[in-house]
């Protein structure tokens, strides 16, 4: 199943925040993907087919192989369905 | 667990920067004792290490730290700010909703954040939030959203 990192620095709040409308997200397009949530650090040791996060952390994770993608307002569904269209392939 | 209960919003506040803005959403969760004052020390450290990325909207900051950093009740502030203050957000600049956030390791982390997500999803709710003046229109926000 595709892999999703949602990320944030501490892995407590806002990637939290993220992965519930990222899920919710997912879940309209009917693509099916195991969302996980989890801070900056260590995401870059983790496997995953793509990483959702804010423009400040996603330096921290440049040379990762899972796609980049990101999001700026978290709680803008619009613009979370346009990354997710844009980037994720559904198939 | 505790979600912008009386005494947990403040209004018109002034603050002169990013941290005094943190402080004071701490000190809300601080004087009703769900957290302990080492976890305001530990969200303006996770400000200065991680940067502002829990600026997560436009005009809205959900600063916060770890569960162990001193957490006794999962629990949500609110500081409406009086005049705009810049984080340092690229995008999201400058604040006027700070929402501190104790977090905790229970479920009970997850239902705060699920109501707090259900609430700032809908931009209605967030310009209400900002031209609140008391908790008797925080409260009808949160009504009309259920």
């Amino acid at each position: 199943m595709m892999k999703v990192l949602t990320v944030c620095g501490l892995g407590q709040g806002t990637s939290l925040i993220l992965k519930m409308n990222v899920e919710q997200a997912l879940r309209e397009k009917g693509i099916r993907a195991d969302v996980e949530h989890t801070d900056v650090s260590t995401a870059s040791s983790m496997n995953a087919d793509y990483i959702i996060t804010s423009n400040e952390l996603s330096e921290g994770l440049i040379g990762h192989p899972a796609k980049i993608i990101i999001v700026n307002n978290y709680f803008d569904m619009e613009e979370i369905n346009q990354a997710i269209e844009q980037n994720v392939d559904s198939n | 667990m505790k979600f912008l209960e009386e005494n947990m919003v403040q209004f018109d506040v002034e603050v002169a920067n990013a941290e005094e803005a943190i402080e004071a959403a701490g000190n809300l969760l601080l004087q009703q004792k769900l957290i302990e004052s080492s976890y305001i020390q530990a969200m303006k450290q996770a400000y200065q290490t991680n940067g502002p990325y829990f600026v997560l909207a436009p005009q809205i900051a959900i600063p916060h730290a770890r569960p162990e950093d001193g957490v006794n009740e999962a629990s949500v502030s609110l500081v409406q700010l009086k005049k705009p203050i810049p984080f340092g957000h690229a995008t999201n600049d400058p604040v006027r909703l700070v929402f501190g956030l104790g977090a905790a390791s229970s479920d009970e982390h997850l239902v705060l954040l699920r109501k707090l997500t259900g609430l700032l999803n809908n931009a209605d709710n967030i310009n209400q939030l900002i031209h609140a003046r008391g908790i008797a229109d925080i409260n009808k926000i949160i009504e009309m959203g259920r």
